[in-house]
């Protein structure tokens, strides 16, 4: 049986690839032709073209005939054969045809002029880039998805940018008038303008002769000299047509619910295709269609194989924006001639719109619309038809942290490729998949547009709690290990290196979870200057330049001070170079003082200062020991009981520098009044008046936790002794940032078993403990002095290499209450990558 | 693999004449760092693997806004080298930009090679 499918897109992709799949026994030979000079790419990642990604989809197997460069000019029903461009006819037994659509050029005059391009192929994006080349304007006609698209993408070619859409606001298709006026001013923030509500009278050209200007009905004009038609599709159905195959009004092959024409030998799938009075511009059901066809084909032989029909298909849409968030879904034009309820919530300082539109009775969610934010959009998009499981303003406040484990099975979850939660969760269960990237190979979800993996995510922990199975304690990918496993490694086996760690005891060449925690163990185990050798790459780039990252690029600087006592000579050295310097001033939580807005190249001449009135680093950007805060105790205080501050200056002392899993916090209170807030603290301690209380494992931050007594009454030289082997022995055992308070509660036996360890020696390890930190105590040497007298090292510090001189122009401040603040060029989308 | 250092280049855009400017010397490099360079007014990060390769990213972070790309970690991620943003841990294909945490984003690449023991990137 031979099948030919017309078109290599992604519809005629996928249909390939099930049939092949699914054909085992090889009823079928497939032959395909298609009109690109090349084979299927991912049409969906086109723009990603330009910034030269590779979008090429995986080949089919040899048994697959795939003609490129040839294009169907001719289909004989009677005779069951396809004329090409080169002159072939070839046979079919069954044809489809997979011929996608063509982009809308409306009639208007200049169309054909020099310099007008449409955005839908891999040859139309390498023509605007060659042709933008030396050009400065360009403007984009069409203010939908993709319009917004292409205008960003010939911004991103250097040139000014906008867009002509001639309903009243932009994305009219997805968005309501809110919405619109919201998106508006994102879109001009990205430094794009918006032309709107005003039809394009005619392409105007220049004295070259190509185009340089679009005129609108106004009498305005748009300096444009590359002009991008984005203005809708059309279905490219001439095929069919040609062979007196029956078309849509406005084009479409039509076919029915099983995407067969009125010739049973004949299928359309994809863009080209009118199924149910629609044609879908949608990569998802074009999917689906590819499925149910492969599905039909094998029914005719294998009568177990499924006769699925195409049931239509969610039209939710993200616009794929940098620096924009746009989610539409559901129906959000709903209104109240039908009972349905719309519910907004605006927030004109942050640029946020969202519309959720319901049922009158509140509880079922039709559809909605968000702007500036739109983190909700998985979820929301998986409860359009069903119960909401809060009430909408709850949801539209980002209450929407569904569990995952609560959606109901049948919901789509990924749209794109038509996987709903239960085909998650089954997969999951079926393949004993634990991670993300198993869930998406397996089941294809969130392998398209990617909007669902979040929820993808939630699904897989829900359902690997519920299955009680222990989530891998491997560090990453490249390391089968635990921190503490690895730290053991490299202490057993004296290794020095992270190359020689990663090569005998893990795969591949790291990241940024494993370097730095390989970093932190080789610099606790006393392995030399954290920015020696390759040590230096491994860091990240607090530790690197030895500064704090803020959120412009710049660094934040901070003195040790210890135990917060300061002399006004030195006050005013800080003073003088947050002055010189220009630099945002803030006092810590620690007692210190956090100088901002230092670029790479001033931290040198900051520290040549600092080093010079006595400062050390203080280590605030390391996972490190960061202060050890004091009352001022005895000496001056009518209750203290014990010198509190010179306890403080001594621990303080004793472990600047020591890096740790988590950064370590500390503080003495001279009395039980407790002024420092020792009790919040890895490790606190409180004078009495027989000496010094010692409490371990506490922690302010996300999670408070009160502290632990562990011992009473110690002298100092006890009270050291136990602070040190505490240390250490966190140091070796935990994981990777988890901080102590979190160990501690981890730790098998508790405060019982540290006291076993510390004070009775059980493990027989103390004597190590101690050595390991007298060995810290003895290398101690200051970072930045060190780096201040180290050409090479200093080199680092540029924010150029090839203009060591120049500044960073990105960037730049603006004064708040007397001080600097930072001026970001484009909003930030928020939200770390969690890892 | 298996060529010298010095006449490994990442790939120019298919089809545009590619201009060079000189950035640094090689040994101005360290392996699996980054460094930032001015190639016509932009600013752009360029990195050597731990096998040698160059590689050349837009040095603005999508995600934060930020010019810092070039002072992110390499790694790998399946094989994949990479770089990782200091800033919000985005993790971005070295070779073509593409952001493997979050499909919708990507910072363009540009050519790079070693030529003549010095550093060059393509435009
Ligand atoms: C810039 C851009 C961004 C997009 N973003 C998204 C998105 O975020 N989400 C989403 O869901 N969708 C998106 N889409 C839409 C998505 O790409 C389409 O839905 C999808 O490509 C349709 O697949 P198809 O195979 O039906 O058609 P096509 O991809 O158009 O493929 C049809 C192929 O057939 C060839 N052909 C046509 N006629 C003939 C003939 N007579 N002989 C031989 N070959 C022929 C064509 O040249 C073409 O290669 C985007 C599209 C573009 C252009
Ligand atoms: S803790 Fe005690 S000694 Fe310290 S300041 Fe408070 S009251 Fe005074």
């Amino acid at each position: 049986m031979r099948l030919v499918v017309v078109g290599h897109g992604p519809a005629a992709h996928r249909l390939v690839e099930a049939l092949r799949e699914r054909d085992t026994a090889g009823a079928w030979t497939v032959t395909v032709i298609g009109e690109e000079p090349r084979t299927a790419y991912d049409r969906v990642a086109l723009t990603t073209h330009l910034e030269g990604a590779d979008l090429a989809y995986p080949p089919h197997g040899d048994e697959v005939e795939v003609a490129t460069g040839e294009r169907a000019v001719a289909i004989d029903r009677a005779a069951r054969t396809v004329t090409t461009s080169a002159g072939r006819v070839v046979p079919y037994d069954a044809l489809v045809l997979a011929t996608g659509s063509s982009p809308f050029v409306p009639p208007v005059e200049g169309k054909d002029l020099p310099g007008v391009f449409v955005y839908r192929t891999i040859d139309d994006l390498d023509a605007i880039r060659a042709y933008a080349d030396g050009r400065t304007t360009g403007a984009v006609v069409g203010g939908g998805l993709l319009g917004l698209e292409a205008a960003r993408a010939i911004q991103g070619l250097g040139l000014r940018s906008g867009v002509v859409e001639v309903a009243p606001w932009l994305m009219p298709r997805q968005l309501d008038e809110g919405g619109g006026a919201m998106l508006r001013r994102h879109i001009e923030g990205l430094g794009m303008a918006v032309h709107a509500g005003t039809p394009m009278a005619r392409l105007e050209a220049g004295d070259d002769g190509a185009v340089a200007r679009i005129v609108l009905a106004d009498g305005n004009a748009v300096d444009a000299e590359v002009v991008v038609f984005s203005a809708g599709i059309r279905p490219r159905d001439e095929l069919a047509r040609g062979c007196g195959l029956p078309v849509g009004e406005r084009g479409g092959i039509v076919v029915d619910e099983t995407c067969r024409t009125e010739d049973p030998a004949i299928w359309a799938i994809g863009e080209c295709a009118l199924v149910g009075g629609m044609v879908y511009g949608l990569v998802g059901p074009c999917f689906s269609m590819a499925e149910v066809v492969a599905d039909r084909l094998l029914h005719e032989h294998f009568p177990e194989a499924s006769t699925a029909v195409f049931e239509g298909a969610d039209l939710s849409t993200k616009l794929k924006l940098m620096g924009v968030d746009v989610a539409s879904f559901g129906d959000p034009f709903a209104g109240p001639e039908t009972g349905a309820l719309g519910v907004t919530y605006t927030d004109p300082v942050a640029g946020v719109y969202k519309k959720l539109v319901v049922s009158d009775d509140a509880r079922t969610l039709l559809g909605g619309v968000l702007v500036g934010d739109a983190e909700s959009y998985g979820t929301l998009r998986a409860y359009v038809g069903g119960n909401l499981p809060g009430a909408p303003e709850q949801m539209l406040f980002g209450g929407t942290e569904a569990a995952g484990g609560d959606l109901p099975g049948a919901t789509v979850i990924c749209s794109c490729n038509n996987v709903s939660a239960q085909t998650i969760r089954t997969a999951i269960a079926g393949e004993s998949l634990t991670d993300v990237p198993g869930v998406k190979a397996c089941t294809k979800a969130g392998t398209s547009c990617g909007s669902c993996v979040p929820l993808v995510k939630r699904i897989l922990d829900a359902e690997l709690t519920a299955a009680g199975i222990e989530v891998s304690k491997a560090l990453c990918e490249h390391f089968a290990y635990s921190r503490a496993e690895l730290f053991d490694i490299v202490r057993v086996r004296r290794i020095t290196s992270f190359t020689q760690l990663v090569e005998e005891h893990g795969t591949g060449r790291g990241c940024d979870i494993c370097k730095p925690a390989v970093a932190s163990i080789l610099a606790s185990l006393g392995n030399g200057h954290i920015l020696a050798g390759e040590q230096a790459a491994l860091q990240d780039t607090n530790d690197h330049f030895l500064a704090n990252l803020q959120k412009n690029g710049t660094y934040s600087v901070v003195p040790r001070v210890p135990g917060g006592e300061i002399t006004p000579e030195r006050l005013i050295v800080i003073g003088e170079v947050a002055r010189d310097f220009g630099l945002y001033t803030k006092i810590t939580g620690g007692q210190r003082i956090d100088l901002f807005g230092a670029r790479v190249e001033q931290l040198p001449e900051i520290w040549r200062r600092l080093v010079d009135a006595g400062f050390e680093s203080g280590h605030a950007y390391g996972k490190a020991l960061r202060t050890v805060k004091s009352c001022v105790g005895s000496t001056w205080c009518r209750y203290g009981v014990q010198d509190s501050v010179a306890m403080a200056i001594r621990l303080e002392l004793r472990y600047r520098g020591l890096r740790a899993p988590h950064k370590l916090k500390s503080a003495v209170s001279g009395c039980a009044r407790e002024c420092a807030e020792a009790q919040s603290k890895d490790f606190g301690v409180i004078a009495t008046e027989n000496g010094w209380n010692l409490y371990l494992a506490g922690n302010g931050g996300m999670r408070p936790r009160h502290a632990d007594l562990f011992a009473t009454d110690l002298t100092d030289d006890e009270l050291i002794t136990y602070i040190d082997r505490f240390l250490m022995f966190y140091i070796r055992t935990a994981d990777r940032l988890q901080r102590t308070a979190s160990w501690l509660e981890a730790l098998d036996g508790g405060l019982g078993y540290l006291r076993e360890v510390i004070v009775d020696d059980r493990l027989g390890i103390c004597a190590e403990l101690d050595a390991a930190m007298e060995r810290h105590v003895a290398a101690y040497s200051d970072e930045w002095r060190d780096t201040l007298e180290d050409p090479d090292r200093l080199r680092r510090f540029v924010s150029f290499v090839n203009a060591p001189g120049t500044p960073d122009p990105s960037i730049e401040f603006e004064v708040e209450r007397e001080q600097i603040r930072p001026l970001l060029p484009i909003r930030p989308v928020t939200g770390a990558v969690s890892r | 693999m298996t060529a010298p250092a010095a006449e490994r280049s990442a790939p120019a855009a298919p089809g545009a004449a590619v201009r060079w400017t000189d950035v640094c010397a090689a040994g101005d490099l360290i392996p699996e760092r980054g460094v930032c360079a001015l190639v016509g007014g932009e600013q752009v990060a360029v990195f050597l693997t731990h096998d040698g390769d160059l590689h050349a990213l837009e040095n603005l972070d999508p995600f934060s806004g930020a010019h810092v790309l070039s002072r992110g970690i390499l790694g790998t991620r399946g094989g994949v080298p990479t770089v990782a943003s200091p800033m919000y841990k985005h993790v971005f294909d070295l070779r073509t930009g593409r952001c493997l945490d979050d499909p919708s984003a990507s910072v363009r690449t540009f050519p790079a090679r070693l030529h003549r023991g010095r550093v060059e990137v393509g435009r």
